[in-house]
């Protein structure tokens, strides 16, 4: 089932398996965010921590798919130590790539039987629309192995789930502190 | 004496949908308590109908404004029999779907008859369009709501019925749940409602596409359900509400159709069932409803039964066998008092991973709460994949179903 390996590739069902900066910071002084997938019910809650003008920490709580969850492991992995800066870049990134849509769709693999399940697509309210994102693979590193996900337009909202609770925590704090 | 086998092989050459593919397999439908599928004879007489005799009904005196009204009006009459209604020609409305016969009564029933500190009692089990009406209404009038609990195996624990029920204005409970099968004893819930003084409706989405249900025997004073999981067409719904009840409640909306006489400053409503019907009602998709009643009867809803408390028990032995202890159903197990709808869990794996393996099958199941919170957190589960039958499916679909599931196991084990 050549599009389910591309859908759960080893390194998702290894943070599926192995959810890495699993839980809950103590709130406050932490900053917690909720977020819901009313389509299935997933919760994920994150808490995060921000010095200066670094994410210091983040922990990641809640349940959901192996999607939602291993997609919640690697950001928190990708994210933590780092600058808000980058962060913030590769939030944007991240959501570029969750939504590449029909003229990405079937490039390199060559599989024709895959295209007609992507004509139906439509972006849905994740897109980050007019400005695209240029999507580097390095730059993305072990969440590249997300990008199968767009292939399977109902869960790019479990893929994004944890990112928008984290975006949209910057933005509380952001806007609490300004 | 059991009723004669459904040939499903027979059957199956009657809808349609179940000749494509998906991912260069055969379909395998298993989500007929979201929407069931459409037979041939149901799309064509929704064709007929547009093709040769499209009017607005109750209006015009033309040939084919009077026989679309005689197609609309018989729909009414012929669901009011499939279901037992006294009288078919003054208890049926037609709605939205069953959502919008629920609210129709919460709008109507409820704001005339409710107040501060009356009581609605409902169950853990309901689907949210049977619990969010009614908190819209507590929240409008100070309604008191009380749940009657389910137990450890997915049944209603009715030990408490009489005290539960007591004070009650209104009982709205769930025929067949949408979540664990379970048939309810509406019979028993009802007089415990009607000692009690309260009315009872019956939530039938689930319970009138797959079993025999008469209104009169059970002793309910409303029922609402859906054509669309019933072999009709979506955009049509159905409220029954004994006659001299239905006389006494207020419009629900207001418009074309619904009146008698409109002055600037007043209107008369029109007797029901026409004063719940404002705007131009789902005529074409009653038409489609007439005919899906006509095929479920010429089955027969008795074999109907009889086919799906097979293939659930089936289920339940292939499950077992196959599976083992790595996979859970919710609800009762095999037998009389449940449906074929069957909520799956294999292991730890999250219900949208089990239905996106089981896609790559061809087998379509409902990952997700299925619209009852209350019901999935009592049940201590976010998600489940919930595979559901119809008088198409027979074992060759289970099989499939455990195929994808054995998969499932296997990525994620």
């Amino acid at each position: 089932m050549p599009d389910l390996e591309e859908l759960y590739r080893e390194i998702i069902l290894d943070h599926y398996r192995s959810p890495r900066n699993r839980g809950e910071l103590e709130s406050p002084p932490a900053h917690r965010v909720e977020g819901f997938n009313p389509l299935c019910g997933d919760e994920v809650v994150v808490t995060m921590v921000v010095e200066g003008d670094a994410l210091s920490d983040i922990k990641i709580g809640g349940t959901g798919c192996s999607i939602s969850q291993s997609s919640a492991s690697l950001m928190s992995a990708a994210v933590k130590g780092r600058p808000l800066s980058e962060v913030r870049h590769l939030i944007a990134t991240f959501k570029g790539m969750m939504s590449i849509h029909e003229s990405a769709l079937g490039d390199g693999d060559g599989d024709g039987a895959s295209a007609p399940r992507a004509n139906g697509l439509s972006p849905g309210p994740e897109t980050v629309s007019g400005e695209p994102e240029p999507i580097d693979p390095a730059e993305l590193g072990e969440l590249a192995a997300l990008q199968g996900v767009v292939k399977f337009p109902v869960r790019i909202k479990c893929a994004t789930l944890s990112w928008n609770a984290l975006a949209k925590g910057l933005g509380e704090l952001e806007a609490s502190a300004g | 004496m059991s009723p004669e086998p459904i040939d499903v092989e027979t059957v199956r050459k009657d809808f349609p949908l179940l000749a494509r593919t998906v991912h260069d397999r055969p379909i395998v439908y298993l989500d007929s308590a979201a929407t069931s599928l459409t037979p041939h004879s149901v799309i064509a007489a929704t064709e007929r109908y547009y093709e040769t005799t499209h009017a607005n009904v109750h209006r015009g005196v033309y040939a084919t404004a009077e026989e679309a009204t005689r197609l609309y009006e018989g729909a009414r009459t012929k669901v009011g029999r499939f279901i037992g209604a006294p009288h078919p020609g003054r208890e049926i409305v037609f709605t939205k779907n069953t959502t919008e016969s629920l609210n129709l009564l919460a709008h109507s029933w409820g704001r005339t008859n409710l107040g501060p500190g009356d009581v609605v009692v409902l169950t853990e089990m309901e689907h949210h369009a049977n619990i969010v009406p009614w908190l819209m209404l507590a929240e409008e009038r100070q309604i008191e709501l009380r749940y009657l609990p389910v137990d450890g195996a997915g049944r209603l624990d009715l030990s408490d019925l009489d005290r539960m029920v007591d004070g009650a204005a209104l009982v709205s409970v769930s025929a067949m749940s949408n979540v664990l099968g379970t048939i309810n004893p509406l019979t028993t819930i009802a007089e415990a409602a009607h000692r009690a003084g309260a009315l009872v409706i019956a939530d039938g989405a689930q319970s009138v596409p797959h079993l025999q249900v008469d209104v009169a025997a059970l002793g309910i004073d409303f029922l609402a359900f859906s054509a669309h999981k019933m072999l009709g067409p979506t955009g049509i719904g159905v409220l029954w509400g004994r006659a001299e009840l239905l006389e006494e409640m207020p419009p629900f909306l207001g418009g074309g159709g619904m009146i008698l006489d409109v002055r600037t400053d007043r209107y008369l409503a029109a007797e029901p069932p026409q004063r719940f019907e404002a705007g131009t009602p789902p005529i074409a998709e009653a038409v489609g409803l007439s005919a899906a009643v006509d095929y479920l009867s010429a089955v027969g809803m008795d074999r109907v039964r009889a086919h799906e408390i097979e293939l659930t028990r089936y289920a339940f032995d292939a499950l077992q066998a196959r599976l083992g202890s790595r996979c859970k159903v919710f609800g009762p197990p095999g037998g009389e008092d449940r449906g074929g709808v069957l909520s799956l869990a294999v292991g730890e794996i999250h219900a949208h991973d089990l239905a996106q393996v089981l896609d790559q099958f061809g087998v379509c199941v409902r990952p997700g709460h299925h619209c009852a919170k209350p019901l999935m957190r009592k049940l201590g589960v976010a998600a489940t994949a919930r595979a559901s039958f119809a008088l198409y499916n027979d074992s060759s679909d289970v099989d499939v179903l455990i195929e994808g599931l054995l998969e499932a196991g296997r990525l994620f084990g």
